[in-house]
């Protein structure tokens, strides 16, 4: 069977400021046959986008061809002309883009959109056109798409933009798809409707498919077969199940250890260190400085791609030790204690985004839209490790930010200690102010660009310490080592750091202040699944080493697995379940929580999502009733949308809020 | 991941200004522009000393003359030498810009920050009343005030300072509303910094670079403003030498005598198109879009 | 939104009428001594103010002046011959005449040039366009005018240099004369906008869904007018707007230089004169102009850009 599309010996490269060329990808070779879904796996900077852009014969801005072709049904994409580009592209090769959100032009309408697709790449005649585009949005489950037509891309919600760009793909009926991260920031449940509709066009069209992502999980439920990158090129191919279960290079082992899996309790395994940058590679193999199994040989000789005895063709030199070393090391368990003494209590909060329009000012009324937050009663314990979890917009941040006195509640209090704190940052007194610290989701935005890692590791030594000049920066040094960041750090500015160096100078920052409670908004979601594992691994050592509470917010059950005592869930910004770990995760729960369980996607060949809820987005919760009620596969009837549901307790600790009652909450588990 | 640094060390203060300083002398506008900018302001510092002739000194017996090798740029219609005015004739601008300016920014710097971080009722009122005195033509707004109180330095600087900081209001308060809505400035609130300390640490450094770039264009803007005055009449007195002025005088003679009139526009010219050169300059090397805004 | 937007207008107006009204009041002397100057004394100065109606409260004053504004009346001059309204009626009309002419010729060439620019970036053509924008944006008006005066009315005669048409004159008549000023003011303003939908177009044609138009396989052209230029050029309104208001304060020395019969040399004379009452309604008149200019560009964006006219609906 001759290749559909057939990429030999490509590199790829751009001019540096010293003029040197600096390589993004380095001789790949990549042959996908006819109706194959291939898996491109490896984490940022990797050079997995860059590959499958090539293979459409497009570079960004900047980048060259160094070498090597890339044909597609035997043309070769970079030798041919614009019209003839034109003709393929979007026609029998098409992308789907990460973030359709973007890749949709924001001035035309939806219906106009698919249209042009039809009409430049489909032989249908233009009067068919209309139903057509219809056809396409329903059959990318799109509901109503009489009425989807007519919109504009922003008056969808995420994951309908990327039903868009799938049904703009399928329009003209192509051989082949390139996904380019066609899930990253969608929400869970939503992300494994999208996988499922892939998978089932693929099967259905025979189309074959090279699906771009850092998640293993996603690449398991599509693709038969594995690439894994690493510094721009190749180092492990083979069947998805030899990837995921018997990995023969020690990187794609160490990915698949930082992953962290819903079914095990203790932490993922950090891969330390951090890849080459382009063109510094060096001559050997551009793992050696991370890998355990490195020996004088790999540092002077390049690897070439091998195939293994354990099958798979991989890029190590010790692949047959790399595969005898299977069964993958247990990983340290969180720590897990709690004194019994209340640290954090939520008691009633409430937080409303909604500011009284002008007319309901003068007529001094407040708003009736329903508060964004409602009704939260937490207490949390000295020690403990509370996991948040919700789908994106369940108002986790929100909360976050009222406890640290940044967003005033409309209702409730909030204690910590023994003390009920003001509600404003303002009125809290320094003592109170120290005591909470908070940890912010990307670092890029939560360090000033301005300020040296020493500037921003001072500001709360000196203001809460007082501390001043030598002692000050040795102190920072000092908080800096137990980041796992050496004192050379001190000077630089964010921009000369990486992505998990960042984000560990951000936890320094909360740490230098000796806080008792640590709010955790997402620390881990910009970040590399190896520098998550080191992340989350280094949050585990200080809450060993402080005694620190901390609430966790995440929208990975898998992470918040790892490292809580206790879970709690959120839907539209009410608590629909509260319990030890193990409770929530086992025993018996609420409807949402099933949904959002059943959603997660394993890095495992064998795993399948239960898809139970549909993926709706609600824009406000209800005013009345079950919060889920729009939503919930299991609704009783009448009671769900008029009646606020009961807190039931199946055990000491765990709380359920539904109408279900208690023995009819079964406990049948997805996995 | 970006490129890593080699070398961290260089991030104090004076280093960056020093790096920005050579990204805008590498490109070709900041090189020229800065070369017209230096040029003009070192002459209005030196050319009392190198002037050929006395810039008062009449001679009814050469008026109008050409360009020769005694008045190299000829005479105007008082016989008064044109190189000597043309030499001196932009030294009471960049004094008068070159003190307006800085005020300018500082004033209307400093309160659209403070608004744009304070923001409510307070803020919105204020935004109003800036929108109001913008929508005053600025040759409206000077001349009443020059009418009323005179033409001198000390009328014409509070005038421009004053007037050309409320456009800067509005430009400091938009980039101090990105500026806020980033986390590290919640996270300084949130360590309960107080107002004046998250101003000076976390918000200036940031909205710094676009008042510089706001300063230069405030400054070319400034230019334009006092020479028009001037040559309409309302700025500098005769017979102190000012090339608003000095155009004006030699238009009526510009059929027969067109060098009275090129000098001083030249000179004009090059001083502006000189800073303008090195704000877009200085503009890309801040990373920051200047054709993207109106001139307000 | 929509009614926002018209409400904030009003206020804008209503500010301005209190600073222009408020500026003449704490300014040293009224409309008859600025008038009067040196004669401002005894029975002169009370038959003036008797005139003016400077005897009453300042509040009083201001409700019958911003009452009488409203209507279009703007009382009569300080030297108590002609009404205001009359005097300003034909100058307004020249003014806007002026404006029209430049707009007409300098925004679609401007959008032209700057589209082409910001397509071939960094390119020769581009080069030329954007140095040449530079010059004419920054060279004060005045000195543009002298030397295209030099060089087209003086040197090569194909001009005429100064216009000595009468305000009163029929539109026709104004014509060749106020093509110089036209081409002056039309300078300035091509440049700002070029320069604007230029930086504008790079910055869309940068973006991803343009990126994705090509990886669609959508002809380049098709591209161009189709995905970009309509997401380029809506920012571009609000910034031509207020450019175009901006330059109405360039237009005062344009008509001085070339004794353009219009609204902004009356301005110069009535402030020359001291003539308060012709400088308040003028200042008005233009301030409403620059307001109704913006209020309009944000109007267009509104209809035109799908997001804020969601958005307009959802508000009201
Ligand atoms: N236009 C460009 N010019 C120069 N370097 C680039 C350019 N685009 C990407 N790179 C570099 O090429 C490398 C690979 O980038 P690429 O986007 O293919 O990675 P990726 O694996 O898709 O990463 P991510 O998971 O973050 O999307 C990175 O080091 C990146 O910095
Ligand atoms: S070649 Fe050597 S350094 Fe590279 S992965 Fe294999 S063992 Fe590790
Ligand atoms: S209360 Fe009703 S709607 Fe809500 S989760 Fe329970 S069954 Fe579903
Ligand atoms: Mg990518």
């Amino acid at each position: 069977m001759s290749a559909l599309i057939d990429i030999r010996d490509i590199s790829v490269g751009f001019v540096g400021r010293d003029g040197r060329t600096r390589e993004v990808l380095r001789n790949i070779d990549l042959a996908v046959a006819p109706g194959e879904c291939v898996g491109l796996v490896g984490e940022s900077g990797s050079g997995k986008s860059t590959l499958a852009l090539a293979a459409m014969g497009y570079l960004k801005r900047g980048l060259r061809l160094l070498n090597g072709s890339a044909a597609f049904n035997g043309i070769d994409m970079f030798a041919q002309s614009r019209q003839e580009l034109e003709r393929i592209r979007g026609g029998q090769l098409a992308l789907i883009p990460q973030n359709s959100g973007q890749s949709l032009t924001p001035t035309l309408r939806v219906g106009a959109q698919l249209g042009e697709a039809l009409r430049l790449h489909s032989a249908l005649p233009a009067n068919r056109h209309a139903a057509k585009v219809v056809e396409l949005l329903g059959h990318v489950r799109l509901p109503d798409p009489e009425s989807i037509v007519q919109r504009f891309p922003h008056e969808l919600s995420g994951g309908q933009q990327q039903r868009v760009a799938i049904a703009m793909a399928l329009a003209g009926e192509p051989e082949a798809l390139l996904l380019d991260e066609p899930t990253t920031g969608l929400d869970v449940t939503t992300q494994a409707h999208i996988l499922e509709l892939l998978r089932d066009i693929a099967a259905e069209r025979g189309m074959a498919m090279v699906y771009v992502s850092h998640d293993l999980g996603a690449i398991a439920r599509v693709c038969t077969r594995v690439v894994v990158m690493y510094a721009g090129e190749i180092v492990l191919e083979g069947s998805t199940r030899h990837v995921l279960r018997s990995p023969t290079h020690p990187y794609a082992q160490g990915l698949l250890a930082s992953i962290p899996k819903l079914d095990d309790t203790t932490l993922p395994i950090a891969l330390d260190g951090r890849p080459p940058a382009p063109g510094d590679a060096g001559a050997g193999c551009a793992f050696a400085d991370r890998c355990a199994l490195v020996q004088d040989r790999c540092r002077s000789t390049r690897p070439q791609l091998v195939p293994s005895e354990f099958g798979g063709t991989a890029r190590c030199f010790f692949a047959k030790e790399a595969g005898r070393q299977q069964g993958r090391t247990i990983g340290a368990a969180p720590v897990r204690f709690s004194s019994g003494d209340t640290m954090l209590d939520l008691d009633g909060l409430s937080i409303s985004y909604a500011r009284p329009r002008l007319l309901e000012q003068l007529l001094g009324r407040g708003t009736d839209v329903p508060p964004t937050v409602d009704d939260i009663s937490i207490s949390i314990g000295k020690g403990e490790t509370l996991g948040l979890v919700g789908e994106s917009g369940s108002g986790k941040s929100t909360i976050l930010k009222t406890i640290a006195g940044l967003l005033p509640p409309a209702g409730g209090t909030v204690t910590a200690g023994n003390q009920s704190l003001p509600h404003a940052v303002e009125q809290r007194e320094p003592g109170q102010l120290r005591q909470i610290q908070l940890i912010f989701q990307n670092p890029d935005d939560s360090l000033n660009p301005r300020h040296t890692v020493a500037d921003i590791l001072e500001q709360p030594l000196k203001l809460y310490f007082g501390l001043t000049g030598d002692e000050l920066r040795s102190r920072s040094a000092e908080i800096l080592e137990r980041v796992r960041l050496g004192a050379h750090y001190l000077d630089r500015l964010p921009s000369q750091l990486s992505g998990g160096e960042k984000q560990r100078v951000a936890i320094a920052r909360a740490f230098a202040a000796g806080p008792e409670i640590v709010l955790c908004d997402e620390v881990t979601s910009a970040l590399d699944v190896s520098v998550q594992a080191a992340v989350l691994d280094l949050l585990n050592e200080l809450k060993e080493t402080q005694g620190t509470t901390y609430i966790f917010v995440s929208h990975d059950l898998a992470v918040v697995r790892a490292l809580s005592d206790r879970v709690a869930v959120l839907y539209q910004g009410r608590l629909c379940e509260i319990g030890q770990t193990d409770q929530v995760f086992e025993g018996k729960s609420h409807p949402y929580t099933k949904v959002l369980l059943g959603a997660v996607l394993e890095p495992d060949p064998d795993a399948a999502p239960t898809l139970a809820a549909d993926d709706i987005v609600e824009r406000a919760p209800p005013a009345r009733g079950c919060p889920f009620q729009r939503r919930c596969p299991r609704r009783l009837g009448e009671i769900c949308d008029t009646d606020t549901p009961p807190w039931q307790s199946p055990e000491a600790g765990h709380f359920i809020r539904c109408h279900i009652l208690l023995e009819d909450l079964n406990a049948d588990r997805p996995h | 991941m970006t490129e890593i640094a080699a070398t961290p060390a260089e991030n104090t203060r004076l280093q960056r200004t020093l790096g920005v300083l050579r990204d805008v002398t590498a490109r070709p506008s900041g090189a020229i522009g800065l070369t017209l900018v230096a040029f003009h302001v070192i002459l209005a510092i030196i050319s009392p000393w190198i002037v050929p002739y006395d810039y008062k000194a009449m001679d009814s017996l050469s008026m109008l003359n050409g360009p020769s090798g005694a008045h190299w740029l000829g005479t105007d219609h008082l016989g008064r030498d044109v190189l000597t005015r043309v030499l001196l004739g932009g030294r009471e601008a960049l004094l008068v810009t070159g003190i307006a300016t800085p005020v300018a920014v500082i004033w209307g710097g400093l309160l659209g920050i403070f608004f744009g971080l304070v923001g409510g009722r307070l803020d919105e009122v204020l935004m109003r009343v800036v929108d109001a005195f913008l929508s005053l033509p600025w040759i409206l707004k000077m001349l009443v005030l020059i009418v009323t109180f005179g033409t001198g330095i000390e009328v014409l600087i509070p005038t421009l300072a004053f007037f050309y900081g409320i456009p800067v209001i509005r430009i400091a308060r938009a980039a101090t509303h990105d500026v806020v809505a980033r986390d590290f400035v919640s996270a300084a609130r949130a360590r309960g910094h107080g107002r004046i300390t998250v101003i000076r640490r976390e918000l200036l450094p940031n909205v710094l670079d676009t008042l510089m770039v706001e300063g230069a264009m405030r400054w070319s803007w400034m230019l334009l403003a006092f020479s028009s005055l001037s040559f309409l009449g309302f700025g500098v007195s005769p017979p102190t030498p000012d090339w608003g002025l000095m155009i004006a005088d030699a238009r009526g003679f510009m059929s027969f005598a067109p060098w009275g009139v090129l000098g001083p526009v030249i000179a004009l010219s090059s001083l502006i198109i000189g800073i303008n050169l090195t704000a877009d300059a200085l503009a890309k090397a801040l990373g920051i879009d200047r054709a993207q805004k109106a001139p307000v | 939104m929509l009614m926002r937007r018209l409400f904030l207008g009003a206020i804008t107006v209503w500010i301005v009428s209190v600073i222009i009204f408020a500026g003449v009041e704490v300014l040293p002397g009224d409309a008859c001594t600025a008038f009067l100057e040196r004669e401002a004394q005894g029975k002169l100065l009370e038959n003036c103010r008797e005139a003016q109606g400077l005897n009453r409260s300042a509040a009083e004053r201001y409700f019958d002046w911003a009452s009488g504004a409203v209507r279009g009346d703007f009382g009569v001059s300080a030297n108590g011959q002609k009404s205001i309204s009359e005097l300003v009626g034909n100058r307004l009309r020249n003014s806007l005449l002026l404006a029209f002419c430049a707009l007409a010729i300098g925004v679609p060439l401007a959008i032209f040039l700057g589209v082409v620019t910001g397509l071939r970036r960094d390119k020769p053509v581009d080069l030329v366009f954007s140095t040449t924008a530079v010059f004419a944006m920054t060279i004060p008006e005045f000195v543009s005018a002298t030397v295209l005066i030099l060089v087209f009315s003086v040197w090569l005669g194909w001009l005429p240099g100064i216009v000595l048409t009468s305000a009163g004159a029929p539109v026709p008549e104004f014509f060749p004369e106020i093509l110089l000023p036209v081409i002056v003011l039309g300078m300035v303003m091509t440049a700002h906008i070029l320069r604007m939908v230029r930086s504008s177009v790079i910055e869309v044609m940068a973006g991803d869904y343009v990126q994705m138009a090509v990886l669609k396989g959508v002809p380049y052209w098709r591209i161009v007018f189709r995905h970009a230029l309509p997401n380029a050029l809506l920012p571009a309104i609000n910034v031509v707007a207020l450019t175009i208001a901006w330059l109405l304060g360039g237009v005062v020395v344009i008509e001085v230089v070339f004794n353009y019969p219009g609204l902004g040399r009356m301005m110069i004379d009535a402030i020359s004169d001291r003539d308060l009452p012709v400088v308040q309604a003028i200042a008005l008149i233009v301030a409403t102009v620059y307001v109704g200019v913006n209020l309009t560009a944000d109007i267009m964006t509104m209809v035109l850009n799908p997001r804020l006219r969601t958005h307009a609906l959802r508000g009201s």
